[in-house]
């Protein structure tokens, strides 16, 4: 009887191990990745007929904001040039726009700040589970990229940020489409609760793309580039997460 | 010699159920373990729309006991319970390892967020196809209202049944041919509420949708959407405990055939009224 039980728990857990190794292989395949990759773009497809350019993220009141507003990811980048701007208040700091544009630009924060603003108290979702509310203040996407003039073939814009992260030697780096960037929720934020953008937080300027997940919202934004494939830059997949395995659509 | 009649063979479930059921219980299995990988990215559970960090209603973590080791423990509405080994502290190859479920209830069982939302997301839409195909052939075919709608005599007698229930006492003969009061309301509030909040509630939590639908409001905030979603999963992992339990105790493999092959046996009545 205890021989048959001990044969009984040994087979289960060998089972276990089988079942549970067998799914961990099935995730390291790059196969079953790619495979379960399909249901992004489903997700893309499906929400952008729903959603489409126009819908807007919902926005709260002042009485909403997040008493403690998490920083994720980078939190003070070591990166010596970013390091030299912060110790100057970002005074020198300039905005580099270029790629297919007609008229490349570099922009310091006075100019940006005398740009017009726009201001939204919107929630932020992290990939991760938890959201924070906060209130954003910054100039609209849409207003840079017409200010540098778009040049045919113009697909995505990519930011080029000064941080990297766990030991990384990859700068961080995110893209969006030409659907987002047009939306009137897209901003570059160079405040937050009224107060200037924070270094936790991604001074000088971060990105806000309010109908998707944090990870997007690139922070320490030091260049902005137009493209029409994103297949040269970093690892390939347009972003420093997704290259990492995370979706490049992340409104789920 | 008592006359007593005959064994019967019926079709219990039709091939769209049964197909449907199987490929339910791997939708139901994958989703439940990567949803358990996405939830150990942030192990606690808040209440409205943003996480109030300081007062979460569920966390799982890791503390410092006194003796310099760590102590996993599960913090629910204040309370402190020690869960060394499972919740908030388990061996990740070897390795004492702070985190909320444990690598053998996880898919993938290391942390992975990125794969775990792979899982889910894919598997999320084979249940929801899944889901319309059978909700589509129960309307059709009358499925729901023939055999899952309880009638007035049962919901009369559902005392009675529930106490023979509770004595492990299955009906035989003409009464086995169809679900107990206790099974259709069971299966009609999985199939009706849990799980279609379930989905709403996991629709919710995205930013994209967000800006379209009033989802987040339905459940009082995302945060609170993902508490929903998060208290629905264990819901239906108990229903499953106790179906499968069921499905044992009252012969299980005369259910497990009828599940495959749609042939269910039917003993006779014993006793001077067969």
């Amino acid at each position: 009887m205890l021989d048959r039980r001990g044969f009984l728990r040994r087979a289960s857990a060998a089972l276990t191990t089988l079942l549970l190794g067998g799914c961990d292989r099935l995730s390291a395949s790059p196969t079953v990745q790619n495979l379960l990759s399909n249901a992004e773009d489903v997700n893309r497809w499906l929400q952008r007929q729903l959603i489409g350019g126009h819908a807007m993220a919902r926005e709260y009141s002042d009485a909403d904001l997040s008493p403690q507003f998490r920083a994720n990811g980078s939190t003070d980048p070591d990166d010596p040039t970013y390091r030299r701007f912060a110790a100057k208040g970002f005074v020198d700091w300039r905005l580099e726009v270029d790629g297919l544009v007609d008229r490349p630009a570099r922009l310091s924060l006075a100019e940006l700040r005398q740009w017009p603003a726009r201001t939204q108290i919107t929630r932020h979702d992290c990939v991760e589970g938890w959201s924070c509310i906060g209130k954003w203040t910054g100039v609209k996407l849409a207003d840079v990229l017409r200010h540098v003039g778009l040049r045919p073939g113009a697909r995505y814009v990519v930011f080029h940020c000064a941080d990297s992260l766990e030991g990384s030697p990859d700068r961080y780096y995110e893209s969006i489409d030409m659907v987002d960037a047009a939306h009137p929720q897209t901003i570059l934020a160079y405040a937050m609760n009224d107060q200037p953008l924070p270094i936790a937080h991604g001074a000088p300027l971060r990105l806000r793309v309010e109908r998707q997940l944090g990870y997007k919202m690139a922070k320490y934004i030091m260049r902005i580039e137009v493209v029409d494939d994103l297949s040269q830059i970093g690892g390939g997949r347009g972003g420093y997460w997704e290259d990492r395995g995370y979706e490049w659509y992340a409104g789920i | 010699m008592p006359a007593t009649a005959p064994t019967i063979w019926v079709r219990r479930h039709s091939l769209v159920v049964r197909i449907t059921h199987w490929i339910n219980v791997v939708c139901l299995t994958v989703l439940l373990m990567s949803g358990l990988q996405i939830f150990n990215a942030t192990p606690a559970l808040y209440w409205g729309q943003a996480s109030d960090f300081a007062h979460p209603l569920l966390s799982l973590h890791a503390v410092e006991a006194p003796n310099g080791t760590a102590a996993g423990v599960t913090e629910i509405l204040g309370l402190r319970i020690p869960t060394s080994g499972v919740l908030g502290l388990s061996n990740v190859e070897g390795h004492p390892t702070e985190r909320g479920f444990p690598a053998w209830a996880t898919l993938p069982g290391p942390q992975w967020l990125a794969m775990g939302r792979r899982w889910h997301f894919f598997f999320a839409w084979l249940f929801v196809a899944n889901g319309l195909v059978y909700l589509l052939h129960g309307l059709l075919t009358e499925h729901f209202s023939r055999d899952l709608l309880p009638d007035g005599p049962q919901l009369r007698h559902i005392g009675t049944t529930f106490r023979e229930h509770l004595r492990l006492h299955f009906p035989k003969g003409d009464e086995a041919r169809h679900y107990n009061v206790l099974q259709k309301l069971a299966y009609l509030a999985v199939i009706l509420i849990l799980l279609p909040v379930m989905v709403l509630a996991g629709l919710a939590m995205s930013p994209g949708l967000d800006s379209a639908l009033p989802l987040v409001s339905l459940f009082d905030g995302r945060q609170s959407a993902r508490t929903v979603h998060f208290i629905i999963a264990f819901l239906l992992l108990g229903f499953v405990v106790v179906h499968v339990a069921m499905v044992v105790l009252s012969g299980l493999w005369n259910n497990l055939r009828s599940m495959i092959t749609g042939r269910y046996r039917i003993d006779p009545v014993e006793g001077p009224d067969a």
